[in-house]
């Protein structure tokens, strides 16, 4: 996959592209559902924030990646500080419909924004620059800056799954009352796994953004939550790599039914349907040969 | 500010709210007794509306159309619960909310394949067109308050049927206690049919009965879903009355929002802060009481 560049067409390193990004965003999501349990339908709203303060600050004339992209981490992690504040008081079911609720909340917050596009979405005149012969322009370079981000995503996830805050994470996963009462702050480590999730999945926004040139309120919207949590399913629920391939099936799958007919979504519906019903663990699992769901 | 405006806004808000009700009745009850989340419950809610829009066309009665349609609904609630849902209620809410979600993609596709992607109009019957004086210079749509008056109606069923009669005894009691319920000898999967039948006919019929107020076009579910679930966030999950009066809040607050706020806060941060209105709400009840309003049934 890394060698994607040298097959030269265009298209398929777009592909590439797009796959790495969707990684980066289902491996963010990953570490709310998949190691503290925390279902959450509204990370579109995570991948909004970053993708419009990335889009604004362009269109802007702020270009340089350095700022941009922080700054849309940045943006990101605060609406998820000021989300999980108010959702994690919460659990279950309530949580689900209260992070769909906000999410859905900032879609009309992007949809209302005139000065930046409203409904059609702003475009973002150039990639954002970074020094000397980084040029996103480049797709190929593109493709690496974001392979290198990709690989980051995932080494780091892999870190913070074994380290003590990752293993109180999977603790509070399996019992949050029991860690509770062993003396865990439960609530504190979920609100950081949370800002951690939604300030990945800002960074990822912004990549998108640069990889599209554009931003629209479609990126805020719930169909890309509900995607997100398919693509994680699909992959694997708590493993490292397990999202990053249930996202690489998602978007390949969706390019292949999309060129059968226009009405793809009316095969990937049902399908999606027969994998969840029947699935066993997810691609990742059945790669490995492993049987049932994997906790780790 | 002119009282002619408010009265108007007040009654729009009213509307709303009941409609909110009709579709977040059906979900919280679908919650209360099977723990199930389903979120193509909106779906029930578009195809109402079109299932509306063609059965009409076909009987050229305004009333039989809506009785088929309501059929319709009942039928295909009944029939998803039992082959697409029933395997789900053993499985955890990761795979349910999956699961429906994929069938929101399904029903969404089915019915642009269908109807195409052009909105779909409904005819208003002759008694229901035309306005009427409230009292001194207030004029209201017949058609609205129509339907608020069927939406109120159907909810003050839902809420006879649910608090005295012995089917909706058994539907709050699954909701309290299923397995105590079902060691009583009572049939739960077939109660849940039931319930689930009854959703789907209500969201259904609140997708028809505004369906003349609307361009019926694919999509239009799922927003009216997501403020469903802030009323039953609001409400309290599993409690009628709770969905009732949080409906109506949300309703009014909606819709007074709207009106109200571009007035006071000018039109730069008005409109933005109006449709931001329900959530705030939303937030400032989850911070003060975490489990709903009403939370009636579970703690």
């Amino acid at each position: 996959m890394l060698a994607m560049p040298l097959s030269g067409e265009v298209f398929y390193i777009r592909l590439a592209t797009r796959i790495l990004i969707f990684g980066i965003l289902a491996s963010s999501l990953n570490l709310l559902v998949g190691y503290g349990g925390l279902i959450s339908f509204g990370h579109a709203a995570f991948v909004g924030l970053g993708a419009y303060a990335a889009a604004i600050l362009t269109h802007h004339d702020v270009t340089s990646g350095f700022v941009v992209w922080p700054a849309a981490i940045l943006v990101a992690a605060m609406g998820a500080l000021i989300i999980g504040a108010v959702t994690l008081r919460t659990s279950g079911v309530y949580f689900i419909m209260i992070t769909l609720a906000f999410a859905q909340m900032l879609y009309y917050v992007a949809v209302g924004m005139d000065r930046y596009g409203g409904d059609d979405g702003l475009r973002m005149a150039t990639r954002n620059s970074f020094f000397g012969p980084v040029d996103a322009n480049n797709p190929n370079v593109f493709f690496y800056i974001v392979a290198v981000l990709f690989l980051a995503v995932l080494f780091g996830t892999r870190r913070l799954v074994q380290s003590h805050f990752g293993r109180v994470l999977r603790g509070i996963k399996d019992n949050d009352r029991r860690m509770q009462s062993v003396g865990f702050n439960t609530f504190g480590y979920k609100l950081a796994a949370f800002v951690l999730s939604g300030a990945i999945a800002g960074l990822g926004g912004a990549l998108n953004a640069n990889l599209n040139a554009h931003v629209s309120p479609a990126m805020v919207h719930w169909v890309l939550s509900g995607d997100l949590l398919v693509m994680l399913v699909l992959g694997g629920v708590g493993t490292v790599a397990g999202p990053a391939v249930g996202a690489a099936a998602f978007i390949v799958l969706e390019e292949v039914l999309s060129n059968l007919t226009k009405h793809w979504m009316a095969i990937l519906g049902p399908l999606m349907l027969l994998v969840i019903l029947f699935h066993k663990g997810g691609i990742y699992a059945l790669l490995l040969g492993k049987k049932g769901r994997s906790g780790d | 500010m002119n009282y002619v405006l408010l009265v108007e806004q007040t009654l729009n808000g009213l509307q709303l709210g009941v409609m909110l009700f009709l579709i977040a009745a059906g979900l919280t009850l679908v919650f209360g007794i099977m723990n199930f989340i389903n979120l193509a419950h909106g779906s029930f809610y578009m195809l109402g509306a079109f299932f509306a829009a063609a059965l009409t066309k076909w009987t050229g009665s305004f009333v039989l159309g809506l009785a088929l349609a309501v059929l319709a609904c009942v039928a295909l609630g009944v029939i998803l619960e039992m082959l697409a849902l029933r395997p789900l209620y053993a499985r955890d809410h990761l795979d349910q909310v999956l699961a429906t979600f994929s069938l929101i993609l399904f029903f969404n596709e089915m019915t642009s394949i269908v109807w195409g992607t052009e909105p779909q109009y409904i005819m208003t019957p002759a008694l229901l067109s035309g306005s009427v004086e409230l009292f001194q210079g207030v004029h209201y749509p017949v058609l609205r308050l129509a339907v608020t008056g069927f939406g109120l109606a159907v909810g003050l069923l839902l809420y006879g049927i649910v608090t005295h009669t012995r089917i909706g005894m058994l539907i709050r009691a699954g909701a309290s206690n299923r397995q105590m319920v079902q060691g009583l000898g009572v049939n739960i999967g077939l109660l849940f049919s039931f319930t689930f039948g009854l959703g789907a006919a209500l969201a259904g019929f609140a997708g028809m009965i505004t369906a003349p107020l609307l361009a019926v076009q694919v999509g239009i579910g799922e927003p009216m879903l997501i403020v469903a679930f802030v009323v039953v966030v609001i409400g309290g999950i599993g409690s009628v009355r709770g969905a009732f009066v949080s409906a109506l809040l949300v309703g009014l607050v909606d819709t007074m929002g709207r009106f109200l706020l571009p007035a006071w806060l000018g039109y730069r941060f008005g409109p933005a802060l109006a449709s931001m209105a329900i959530y705030i709400l939303m937030a400032a009840v989850l911070l003060w009481r975490p489990q709903g309003l009403f939370s009636g049934f579970r703690g």
